[in-house]
């Protein structure tokens, strides 16, 4: 596990985050990036669709690029090219977003740390639909390790 | 929420893990789920259940609560990242193996082997026209010298059914990385408790928890524990990473990542096979769970000081324990097996197949059936049983001696245990006298 994984900062994020902008956001159902979105909506998290090349997808209005989200961010949720990573970074900066989360196989150790730098919180290789249903959802149901241990109705 | 949250040893996992308390009643036990069908909260839900979008209970075929605490248990146990959960060992092993394998493809699988899986797999061969390439897991080259450009997967035992042979399963693992295959471990006779394979660079856990899982010898049940490391997407595996024909065109790698063999292992492979685990198993393996460790530290103790003794005793020829100070497995064992080498193990009796079977008539304790891992001690004589038909010519191609006989030792009183085998061993004596 590296220290963009911290268990701690990924329960903190998907605790407190409300509004999530996902980049490379696909219209596509079929893409891992939609099956995130259409899932957090869901899960009643409010979703921002960044994508040059989209304009509405879940029923949401698409915006080309960070800078022309005319709301505050609590997450940015990365679904692109290593490459593309550190610009991204920058801009979720200057945004003043709370947290970067680069999914599964979005691996940017130098964006990860100009966004951390700009003192959001970093979550590299990791998808942001896994760790709510681990934490708060079902993903129990499908036998996957959820690392929750709960003896007693406090807890979780 | 700001506490870090924290990591539980694996005693406390073996009695909490995969369960909450019933969120609706209070209940403290995990509620038998026993249920076909789930009732759709509406149609948005149903869709995305179906889609996968949405984790949900759709089918007991596909998926069942009371079953999948037994699946976390175990994931989490074995340290994998999920499980899927079939209705014997080798129902698991045979899902797996459709999964990973297309036709042309090749596994090299150690000849050292359950033999249930090793017909199986050659079964498996005909039927898929896949290529089965055995290997000598004693042999440090072995691995190496098996795989070619084909070999889509390596399978072997954690502890060999019954030879005793450990694995090494960093040099399996290792041979396994190199030509891009994942390595898959049958960890039924370590159990979680005394070896994590995932640990030792496996991909792969199948078990049959018939047997130290469940523990007391009443279910038949199986599993499949991922440790979500394996690169799915390196080129080798279309039917894990490329558009799924019998899901629409989903990309399971992609789309679940870490767990997308076993969602694929789930709604593909398990929903098509149908061999699927009840509720009411599922439930009897979490209790068994609970006491795995406990029951793993007496099962070790009693098999040591058994083969500790039959070591010493007149009409026994060999003691095959690979935890005993003069096994060639002793430094394996030491690597991989520190809290101890499970509990069956076999030996030979000198006077051979006839001596074998007066051996078993003259026992009165011990149980002669065809199952291990139970907390009774048990016998069989693979000569006048399992491997009956053959001469003595094919049971030692097989590793088995005429007079072999396997033991699984249970929870009783070492006494008890040394006290009737001395019986068998008289009889088996006088068989040699007399013949």
């Amino acid at each position: 596990m590296n220290e963009f994984q911290d268990r701690r900062t990924i329960q903190q994020i998907v605790h407190n985050a409300r509004t999530v902008a996902i980049v490379g956001l696909s219209a596509s159902e079929l893409r891992a990036s939609h099956f995130v979105g259409y899932y957090l909506q869901r899960h009643g998290y409010r979703v921002i669709p960044v994508n040059p090349n989209e304009e509405r997808v879940l029923g949401e209005q698409v915006y080309p690029s960070l800078h022309d989200v005319p709301e505050h961010i609590d997450v940015v949720d990365v679904f692109r090219d290593p490459s593309a990573v550190p610009d991204i970074a920058r801009e979720a900066v200057d945004a003043g977003a709370g947290a970067l989360w680069l999914q599964f196989g979005v691996i940017s150790p130098d964006g990860a740390r100009i966004a951390q730098e700009g003192g959001l919180s970093v979550v590299m290789d990791r998808c942001l639909k896994v760790e709510h249903a681990r934490l708060l959802g079902r993903m129990h149901w499908m036998g996957f390790d959820t690392g929750v241990i709960a003896g007693s109705r406090n807890s979780g | 929420m700001d506490e870090a949250p924290r990591e539980f040893g694996f005693n406390t996992r073996s009695v909490h893990a995969g369960q909450r308390p019933d969120p609706y009643t209070g209940a403290s036990a995990t509620p038998i789920y026993q249920t076909a069908g789930f009732v759709f909260e509406d149609t948005e839900s149903a869709s995305a259940y179906f889609n996968l979008q949405e984790y949900g209970n759709v089918y007991s075929r596909i998926m069942n609560p009371t079953v999948a605490a037994f699946e976390e248990r175990l994931a989490s146990l074995e340290g994998g990242v999920g499980s899927v959960a079939f209705a014997s060992g080798l129902a698991a092993q045979a899902a797996l193996f459709f999964a990973l394998l297309e036709p042309g493809d090749r596994i090299a699988v150690a000849k050292a082997l359950y033999g249930g899986s090793t017909a199986q797999l050659n079964h498996l061969a005909r039927k898929l026209q896949i290529t089965v390439d055995w290997v000598d897991m004693d042999d440090p080259d072995g691995w190496r010298r098996a795989v070619t450009a084909e070999t889509k997967a390596l399978f072997a035992e954690t502890i060999a059914n019954p030879g005793g042979n450990v694995l090494d399963i960093s040099v399996a693992a290792a041979v396994a990385h190199e030509v891009g295959a994942p390595l898959v471990v049958d960890n039924t006779f370590a159990t979680p408790y005394l070896c994590r394979p995932l640990e030792w660079g496996a991909d792969l856990i199948v078990h049959s928890a018939t047997k130290f899982i469940a523990g007391n010898g009443t279910t038949i049940a199986g599993a499949v524990v991922d440790s979500g490391t394996f690169d799915w997407s390196n080129g080798r595996f279309p039917s894990i990473a490329d558009p799924s024909s019998a899901y629409h065109g989903l990309r399971f790698h992609e789309t679940f990542g870490v767990y997308g063999l076993l969602m694929k292992l789930r709604s593909e492979t398990l929903r098509d096979f149908g061999a699927v685990l009840a509720p009411f198993n599922a439930f009897l393996l979490l209790l068994g769970l609970e006491s795995l460790a406990v029951r793993m530290d007496r099962h070790v103790a009693n098999a040591l000081a058994v083969a500790e003794w039959l070591g010493g005793q007149a009409g026994v020829s060999a003691v095959r324990h690979p935890a005993l100070p003069d096994s060639p497995y002793r430094p394996l064992v030491d690597r991989y097996l520190p809290a101890g080498a499970g509990s069956v193990f076999s030996f030979d009796l000198e006077s051979g197949r006839e001596g074998g079977r007066r051996f078993i008539e003259a026992l009165s304790l011990w149980s002669h059936l065809a199952n291990v891992g139970d907390t009774k001690s048990l016998v069989i004589h693979p000569a006048s049983t399992t491997h009956r038909q053959l001469s003595d010519e094919e049971l030692a191609a097989s590793g088995v001696a005429p007079g072999t006989v396997r033991l699984s030792v249970g929870l009783e009183d070492v006494d008890d245990l040394v006290w009737d085998l001395e019986r068998g061993l008289r009889a088996a004596r006088d068989s040699a006298v007399t013949a």
